[in-house]
């Protein structure tokens, strides 16, 4: 056991020391939701409503940016090259090397989560977080969910060429309609009825309810559920689908 | 540590309809370089992926350092290295940091320093593998593979893509793990590699081996395949005889010419290479289709191995 800890341990090491040298994965998986952040704190500067909601709903991007949008190119790229093989044919568990990748994706969820929350007690008003714990949990469980979907999601790209426009076929609708940048409560009834059936918008109601307005995990408790009810999914997806190599297109 | 590194007997593997392997058998010996020939599509990289633990076999019996392959044990894993015929590595890592990582991953593992000097890439350790050359990622391909001090090291075309003095080099590396007792099934396109390199080597076609045994008995013992003479007479033209029984002919032939007074411009006298043996052998118009060795059905491999 400690053996399969200190090959994660060392897969993990290896990961964060890469990812920062990869300037585009650096940008689009860190900087971009802190970027949007920055934006629409400077357009809504002084109203309080809306940083309201901006703040929860960036923050809930940032955990899908970082796990699903991450992962999903990642997965491909790695498959395409080949390391997904090489790795393979290592004395390493595959246990302990997957662990090694979500480990950096998680790390970047944290950082992000972490920032936000400064941000939105010194410059959005929203103050600190009001419940920690539920503000852990709801990151929890969006992590789990929004990894495993990335890591089933990367199952149905063809090829790395071609994970932008796959992933962000699926990302940019999904933050729109999610009210990322928006009250969702305010949106039409059938843009409302999509966001309900999906795991982001519950997220962002979670992280609402810990960060700003300081409702309880039971009141959000359904939310969780939805969550809980997609993060199944995503990981049957990810399992079943999971392969080693390229398939030949 | 007797017996044979690798066994295999009446070893099949089909695709669908498609049987790629239609029941091979071999045995390489510990210590011994093996290469492993034949067209594209001939079952060979297939063979060589369930040896490795990669594919599972459909029928028939392997054992590699006395371990079932597909049962992929973490002791079977640390005591092979692969070197496979096209991987990629992390485009920003560096050649040592990329060495030292995989040293991390075996239980028993050789110096960083040591494998990065035998496989030629001193100078290179600082670089960031985006930047290396086609030849010199396979030599980080070659270092990856040797790092875990393996006993049986499995090389698919491993020379692709390199000049001239880098495959002296490379040969020179294999060579070396020779000399160090280590097993090499060597996979490779280039006869002239298996000629040089191999102990014994096995031609695959349509599934099956065609031939087996040492370079120098399969040209020997290929009748078909007669030595060639050759000179230029003296007009300049090349002449050119096949024959079985060199000595004779060229007797005749010297004796023919010393009573003339002339000389036979550029005579050589050539043995059949291993490269004759393979292209006789595999020329017979094969009945079946070219098939790609990969699955072809997309859904096929629908569920990871374990």
């Amino acid at each position: 056991m400690t053996e399969v800890a200190r090959l994660a341990w060392r897969q993990y090491r290896l990961e964060r020391k890469l990812f920062w040298r990869n300037p585009s994965a650096a940008f689009f998986n860190f900087l971009l939701p802190l970027l949007f952040l920055a934006f629409f704190g400077a357009i809504l500067h002084g109203k309080q409503k809306d940083l309201n909601v901006i703040v929860p709903g960036i923050a809930g991007m940032a955990v899908m940016s970082t796990t699903f949008t991450a992962l999903a190119f990642n997965m491909t790229f790695l498959r395409e090259q080949g390391i997904l093989k090489r790795i393979r044919g290592t004395p390493i568990p595959s246990f302990s090397y997957l662990c090694g990748i979500a480990g950096n994706a998680i790390t970047n969820t944290a950082i992000q989560i972490a920032i936000i929350a400064v941000a939105g007690r010194v410059f959005f008003g929203t103050g600190w977080p009001k419940d920690y714990f539920e503000l852990f949990v709801f990151v929890s469980a969006g992590v789990i969910c929004f990894a495993s979907l990335g890591v089933a999601f990367s199952h149905a790209i063809p090829n790395f060429d071609s994970a932008p426009a796959y992933v962000n076929a699926v990302f940019l609708p999904v933050i729109f309609v999610s009210g990322v940048f928006y009250d969702a409560a305010n949106a039409p009834g059938f843009l409302k009825g999509i966001a309900e059936a999906l795991p982001l918008k519950h997220l962002i109601d979670g992280l609402s309810g810990s960060m700003v307005k300081g409702t309880s995990l039971s009141a959000n408790i359904s939310a969780l559920g939805v969550i809980a009810v997609w993060a199944a999914l995503g990981i049957l997806l990810a399992v079943r689908g999971f392969s080693w190599e390229q398939r030949r297109a | 540590m007797s017996g044979a590194a690798i066994e295999v007997k009446g070893l099949r593997k089909s695709y669908g309809d498609f049987e790629a392997v239609r029941g091979i058998g071999f045995e390489v010996r510990r210590g011994e370089v093996f290469g492993l020939l034949g067209p594209n599509g001939a079952g060979k990289t297939t063979t060589v992926e369930i040896l490795e633990g990669y594919r599972e076999r459909s029928a028939g019996e392997v054992s590699v350092l006395g371990l079932d392959p597909g049962k992929r044990s973490r002791t079977f894993r640390a005591q092979v290295g692969i070197v496979l015929q096209s991987t990629g590595i992390y485009r920003h890592i560096r050649v040592r940091e990329a060495v030292a990582h995989f040293a991390s991953l075996y239980p028993h593992h050789r110096d960083v320093d040591e494998v990065i000097a035998l496989t030629g890439l001193q100078g290179k350790e600082d670089a960031l593998a985006r930047t290396l050359s086609g030849g010199q990622l396979r030599r980080l391909d070659l270092a990856l593979a040797l790092i875990g001090d393996p006993e049986l090291i499995f090389l698919d075309e491993p020379t692709t893509g390199f000049d001239p003095a880098a495959r002296r080099a490379a040969w020179d590396t294999i060579r070396s793990l020779k000399a160090l007792g280590k097993t090499v099934l060597l996979t490779t396109h280039y006869l002239d590699e298996a000629q040089e390199l191999a102990d014994r080597v096995a031609i695959i076609k349509d599934g099956r081996i065609a031939v087996e045994g040492p370079p120098s008995t399969l040209t020997g013992t290929a009748g078909t395949a007669p030595c060639m003479v050759a000179y230029r007479n003296g007009s300049g033209g090349l002449v050119e005889h096949r024959t079985d029984d060199p000595t004779t002919l060229l007797h005749e032939l010297t004796g023919a010419a010393l009573a003339r007074g002339d000389r036979l411009e550029a005579l050589t006298v050539t043995r059949p290479t291993l490269e004759d043996v393979y292209l006789e052998l595999t020329a017979e118009a094969s009945e079946e289709p070219v098939v790609d060795e990969e699955p072809p059905a997309r859904g096929r491999r629908r569920r990871g191995r374990r």
